[in-house]
């Protein structure tokens, strides 16, 4: 049945559109209605799938990296820092290990202290960067280990600030498939609001329909493929005004990125595309159920 | 074709109709009279599937009317014209429109380009209304296009309730006419009306059986009318 009905309402009967009259304003809310859906859905989607990039980076990338800082006088940093990459090389889940240069952690202090900074005349402790292989290390083990040969060396796996930010990034995406949701089911609500009032204004026309022969499949046709591509356009327009509104979003750089990078990426931009042809199914759906509803109920 | 059997209806307060039982044979001509309000629409709508018995049986076409499911009844329809008392139109669309919408409805909107439809405007005298919408039309004209379209699926049963209703004499003679013309072509017709003038003008064109409802039941009328 499900089939059949498609194909009427792919191949279109301009006939079986012509017996219901044509209702203009109420169709220009409908489509506006449509439009607003559709736009605010892409938000939705953004935030979601910006959201779960986010929480993804961070419990992935973060996840296999970690760092040791390497606090000792002057004279023996070099040498602590040395031992320290020994261990390293022997330790289990490490890919590679290696110690920050000079001028790398000029640039990473650059933004509180000022370029002019003679780091090499300071008690800066050493960072060294460690990547992890898939397999992971035993952070407390490492930690026994430095405690033992290396005392001024602290090692940092980030779990301690990655977690909450994990958390509260896919919270956030949680938030946004429930957005999604809520708004499919409010478009829902608007399309079978929509054809109820259709379908009682039009009370006549179907009592004159039924009188001469035609099947309630006949009627709710008319009526189903009408919201339908009301739906199916009205949510393209504010679609296509939503994908819009991302593209022209500011730019951000990589830092600012991380807090602001609202929008999609890469194959992610198909996925508003599918929003039109979810706002045409659920008024085809919704309509088909008020209008089976209300002619049920009819002679 | 429509067979009634001990069928009674009734509006939720008392029987309306009670222990009815009538045969409508292939090509009989029958006319149903009573005073107002005495049931004619409401059997007339037992006839079509518009209204379910609440005791007895009718049967449409050799099945119970009970039996048929809301697509059959629809099946039916296409079977039985059905001629108003305030006959209902499409508004926004013309005439001829309308008149073909039983094809339009049954898949077969082809049709309603053919000769077929042009002759039976020029049959009840609309030609020159075909363009018309059916709110700029007279009573007698939507009486006829009524008509017209009740019978454009030619039909085995016309079906019409009061049809000289609001047009004058020389009118409801002339719809009288295209009814006794379509009984001679083998349909089965069935005319409520309360005006006994027409019913002794139509006895001399055909033979017909007058059924009169009266304390709820049907009484075959005798040849005195």
């Amino acid at each position: 049945m499900l089939k059949t009905a498609l194909a009427a309402l792919w191949n279109g009967d301009r006939q079986a559109d012509r017996v219901v009259p044509p209702s203009g304003f109420t169709a220009q809310l409908t489509l506006f209605a449509a439009a607003t859906m559709a736009f605010l859905a892409v938000f939705a989607l953004a935030l979601s799938l910006a959201s779960g990039r986010l929480a993804t980076i961070w419990g992935q990338e973060l996840a296999r990296t970690a760092t040791i800082r390497v606090v000792a006088p002057l004279d023996q940093r070099a040498a602590q820092t040395e031992a320290a990459l020994r261990i390293l090389e022997t330790t289990k889940g490490v890919a590679s290990a290696r110690a920050l240069t000079d001028a790398e952690q000029q640039a990473l202090l650059a933004p509180w202290f000022g370029p002019e900074l003679a780091i090499d005349a300071l008690p800066v402790p050493r960072l060294i960067e460690i990547i992890e292989d898939n397999g992971g290390m035993d952070p407390e083990g490492l930690r026994l280990r430095l405690a033992a040969e290396v005392p001024g060396a602290v090692l940092d796996n980030h779990n301690r600030w990655r977690a909450p930010l994990v958390k509260a990034a896919s919270r956030l995406k949680l938030l946004g498939w429930i957005s999604t949701i809520l708004i499919t089911a409010t478009m829902a609500a608007m399309v079978t609001l929509a054809a109820h009032a259709a379908l009682s204004a039009n009370a006549q026309v179907i009592a004159v329909l039924r009188l001469v022969g035609a099947t309630d499949s006949y009627i709710a046709q008319a009526f189903i493929r009408r919201f339908t591509l009301r739906a199916l356009t009205g949510s393209a327009g504010g679609m296509v005004v939503g994908m819009l509104a991302i593209l022209l979003l500011p730019s951000t750089d990589d830092a600012g990125g991380f807090l602001t990078g609202l929008g999609f990426q890469g194959w992610h931009w198909l996925v508003p595309l599918l929003i039109p042809f979810l706002a045409g199914g659920v008024a085809f759906a919704a309509t088909g159920a008020a209008a089976r509803r209300t002619l049920k109920e009819l002679a | 074709m429509i067979e009634f059997e001990n069928v009674a209806y009734s509006y939720g307060g008392g029987e309306l109709l009670s222990d009815i039982s009538v045969k409508l044979a292939p090509g009989s001509f029958h006319f149903l009279t009573g005073p107002s309000g005495s049931g004619k629409t409401t059997l007339m709508k037992l006839c079509y599937g518009a209204l379910l018995p609440t005791a007895g049986h009718v049967t449409l076409f050799g099945s119970d009317v009970r039996s048929l499911d809301r697509d059959d009844i629809a099946m039916v329809r296409r079977r039985v014209g059905v001629v108003h008392q305030d006959c209902q139109f499409l508004n926004h669309l013309p005439v001829a429109e309308n008149i073909g919408l039983p094809l339009t409805v049954s898949g077969r909107h082809a049709e309603t380009g053919g000769d077929d439809l042009l002759e039976l405007l020029s049959w009840v005298g609309l030609s020159n209304r075909a363009d018309a919408l059916p709110p700029e039309l007279s009573g007698g004209e939507r009486q006829r296009a009524a008509l017209a379209r009740a019978v454009i699926m030619s039909p085995d049963v016309v079906l019409a309730d009061e049809p000289t209703g609001n047009v004058d004499w020389e009118m409801s003679q002339r719809l009288l006419k295209l009814l006794v013309e379509l009984n001679r072509m083998g349909k089965t017709v069935l005319i409520a009306t309360h005006d006994l003038g027409l019913i002794r003008a139509t006895k001399a064109q055909v033979q017909a059986r007058v059924l009169r409802i009266a304390n709820r039941r049907i009484q075959l009328a005798g040849a005195d009318l």
